[in-house]
């Protein structure tokens, strides 16, 4: 899996796409919580809903970001591939933004609306989290489907379309433990036992159909003695969805001990899942069309962007965890002041 | 046929969805100054009607912030569904510009406008000064980033095509080329001569529907300040902005002007209706040599006219010269107007502080001398900034087709193979949603003016006890 890192032709589409893939993978964990709190909106109170918004204010906009930087890393380093997965999903992506716009509007409109019209964006919330993580778990399954567009392939990404939005809300339940205290966090802990189905199911159904794409992938997986090696993924995602199954049906413990375990638990199991499939992908970048090194652009010009993203990426990071640790702790109404 | 279709349809997409981008960048652009200002003032004088007018503009600022986001994700993922060969060709040189605004701009803008929006009771007081700095620094960064591209679009240099594809040579070359200067300038400006007239007339809204409160006053005049300071600032940096076009893009000059034919002491069309089929303009009126003079300094110059860009066989080498003509206008004439409406201010204000010497003491300027009629005046200049921001970014992106890379690559040659009634589908959805959300972002302002305006009713009677200015300005003889 590792490339040779004495020739730029080699390693820089290797590192790009690793960077990709962990943008990604951060994208999902970040904005996954906050979609799934959107998903959740209709549940709660309107007392509780600015509870929820309070618990991802400060964050949601950095969250995104991860989308912009996963997108525009598959832009700038693998034009080609961009143009044909875009192109090949392009119903889909007009789905998700048209909902990342209504949410992205509706949490700074509901904010400042009057309050007859906070309704109408309270909706409108909750509709563009749903529309988003809809059209991008329908994204996931055609793309693991290699972007063939049948009446087979379009019914499995229906499925991952409904797995994924549960998985948000499980993931965002999970943040809303951390988040909140007395009944709306016992509210969390439920909808979080309710929706860790969805995961389940979500991770099996793709774990059954990848290896039934292609003969490729059930080798990658099921020869003799990979099976062996990957045995961990499986064997360690079956504990810790075992083990999140104990905790919601005991939490909240007492004294609020441990409130963030399940937001931990979750993520390591969504990390699991996604290294899974990025096994299958590689060295793909639009499945079994292209690989990564077709796909990717001059290394004069990855590597200029590679020298930014060395320096930037670091900072990046240290900021995002100062502003979670600015905003850490029980969540409240937001404020301007 | 289906091709053109899908083309023309495409362009149109792209059109709304970049002009509804726009309208909020420009805002934020500057407006991360202007609260800045605010917060810097704050700091410096204590004076709560700093931290009123920050808290004021920065809901203004929260709100413009997520409509530029979610509609600048809608952009990055359109180059891909509906412009894929753009990205296919000069993808190495476009793909690390696009790349650097995101690391460099996106992230510090999307962390710290959270500590910004909501730390100022949390985080001491120069880590808020410096989320504010950093958001507003981050917004022009952005900005930098996206006019160096757009002017590497319009004036490419520093690479080289092979089989093809452009590959870069000099990075230096690239990110200085020879237009971005001027364009980046030309449109810092327009950011910061939105947002003055925006505050302006914003303000001046609040004072007509009673709203005496300090920071009303503090936010008008540094509305108006911006106004009347930056336009023949800008005036003048569209004139070298317009040279250097000149230079490089003749066929764009040739249309904004309406000239047909090579000519030495070239006229400047007035007003007229560019015919391309007759090529001439009807019922033009002119004033003879004048376009010659400003573009050459000289009244006998020589203009490249547009028949000059029409190749042997027929095929049309220029821009549609109608929108580039009328949106070039258009820009012009709203600037003309921002800059009478903003001096009269200035000089109303200036003439009531001079009349009640000694009174208004410290004070350069009085809003109590504006005169009704300038203060409605100021209310739909509100959005002038808008307007004259599109008109511009119509004149040039227009006025640089056929190509999308100046002589590099077509426009149609960039253009995904999608159905057409795909294209028309989601951009009469697309339509839909931003005609909806310009509604609502508008109406809102609206409404937070009207509250805060209510608020400070209210408050009137602590008013005359914060401060020493305000009580010589409150006093009866007025």
């Amino acid at each position: 899996m590792l490339p040779d890192f004495a020739n730029p032709a080699d390693w820089l589409p290797w590192a790009f796409a690793s960077l990709m893939g962990l943008s990604i993978l951060i994208y999902v964990v970040l904005d996954g919580f906050d979609l799934g709190v959107g998903i959740l909106f209709p549940l709660a109170t309107p007392a509780e809903q600015d509870r929820m918004i309070g618990s991802i204010g400060p964050f949601w906009d950095a969250n995104e970001t991860w989308l912009v930087l996963a997108v525009g890393l598959l832009l700038v380093a693998f034009p080609q591939a961009h143009g044909m997965i875009l192109t090949a999903l392009y119903l889909p992506v007009f789905v998700m933004l048209v909902g990342l716009i209504l949410r992205g509007v509706a949490f700074e409109f509901r904010a400042k609306a009057r309050d007859h019209h906070k309704r109408l964006w309270n909706r409108l919330f909750f509709a563009g989290s749903l529309m988003t993580a809809l059209a991008q778990g329908f994204m996931l399954g055609l793309y693991i489907m290699g972007l063939e567009q049948t009446l087979a392939t379009y019914a499995f990404a229906t499925l991952t379309a409904v797995f994924l939005a549960v998985g948000y809300s499980f993931i965002g339940s999970a943040w809303l433990i951390h988040k909140t205290d007395d009944a709306l966090q016992r509210k969390a802990v439920r909808w979080g036992r309710e929706s860790l189905w969805g995961v389940i199911l979500g991770i099996g159904a793709v774990s059954v159909a990848t290896p039934l794409v292609s003969t490729r992938l059930f080798d990658k997986w099921l020869s003799f003695p990979e099976v062996l090696y990957l045995a961990p993924l499986p064997i360690l995602s079956g504990l810790l969805i075992l083990w999140l199954w104990r905790m919601l049906r005991q939490m909240p413990y007492a004294g609020d001990a441990r409130s963030w375990l399940p937001f931990a638990a979750a993520t390591a199991l969504f990390a699991l899942a996604y290294l899974g499939m990025a096994y299958s992908f590689y060295p793909y970048v639009v499945p079994e069309r292209l690989t990564i090194y077709e796909a990717a652009s001059a290394p004069e010009s990855l590597l200029i962007i590679f020298v930014g993203a060395c320096v930037v990426v670091p900072v990046i990071a240290g900021y995002s965890v100062l502003a979670y640790t600015l905003f850490r702790g029980k969540a409240t109404e937001l404020r301007y002041d | 046929m289906d091709t053109l279709d899908t083309l023309l349809l495409s362009r149109i997409q792209f059109a709304a969805n970049i002009s509804f981008h726009i309208l909020f960048p420009t805002i934020t652009i500057a407006l991360g100054w202007v609260l800045f200002f605010f917060r810097v003032r704050f700091a410096q004088t204590g004076d709560d009607k700093w931290m009123a007018a920050y808290r004021f503009w920065v809901k203004v600022f929260a709100l413009s912030f997520a409509m530029g986001v979610v509609s600048g994700i809608t952009m990055s993922f359109q180059f891909g569904t509906n412009w894929p060969g753009f990205m296919e060709t000069v993808g190495n040189i476009a793909g690390p510009l696009l790349a650097y605004e995101v690391l460099t701009a996106f992230f510090l803008e999307a962390v710290f406008i959270g500590i910004m929006l909501f730390g100022f009771s949390r985080v001491p007081g120069w880590l808020h000064m410096l989320a504010t700095f950093l958001v507003a620094f981050g917004t022009t960064m952005s900005a930098f980033w996206i006019i160096v591209l757009n002017s590497w679009m319009h004036t490419p240099q520093g690479f080289e095509m092979i089989d093809g594809q452009a590959f870069a040579t000099d990075w230096w070359a690239i990110i200085f080329n020879p237009s971005m200067p001027y364009r980046f300038a030309h449109m810092m400006l327009a950011s910061f001569l939105t947002v003055g007239f925006l505050v302006a007339g914003i303000s001046a809204f609040r004072w007509l529907i009673g709203d005496r409160s300090r920071e009303v006053r503090a936010m008008l005049k540094t509305g108006v300040a911006i106004g009347a300071l930056l336009i023949p600032v800008q005036i003048f940096m569209g004139d070298l902005h317009g040279l250097n076009t000149k230079e490089y893009q003749p066929a764009k000059v040739a249309a904004m002007e309406g000239l047909w034919e090579t000519q030495e002491g070239a006229p400047l069309v007035l007003f007229g209706i560019p015919d391309e089929e007759a090529r001439e303009n009807r019922m033009a009126i002119e004033i003879p040599g004048l376009a010659s003079f400003i573009l050459t300094h000289d009244w006998n110059g020589e203009l490249t006219g547009l028949n000059d860009f029409v190749a042997e066989d027929g095929t049309v080498l220029h821009p549609p010269v109608a929108p580039v003509f009328w949106s070039f206008r258009v820009m012009v004439g709203t600037g003309v107007a921002m800059l009478l409406l903003s001096w009269t201010a200035v000089w109303f204000m200036w003439r009531r502080r001079a009349l009640h010497q000694g009174r208004i003491a410290g004070h350069w300027f009085a809003v109590e001398g504006l005169p009704k009629p300038v203060l409605w005046a100021l209310v739909p200049m509100a959005f002038s900034g808008w307007v004259a921001t599109l008109a511009g970014w119509y004149t040039t992106e227009i006025g640089r087709q056929p190509w999308l890379v100046q002589g590099v690559m077509t426009t149609e040659m960039a253009v995904a193979d999608v159905p057409a009634p795909m294209v028309m589908g989601t951009l009469v959805t697309y339509l839909a949603i931003y005609a909806a959300l310009l509604f609502a972002y508008v109406g809102v302002i609206v409404y937070l003016a009207r509250k805060a305006a209510r608020g400070q009713d209210g408050r009137a009677n602590d008013m005359t006890h914060s401060g020493k200015a305000q009580v010589a300005v409150l006093s009866p003889a007025e």
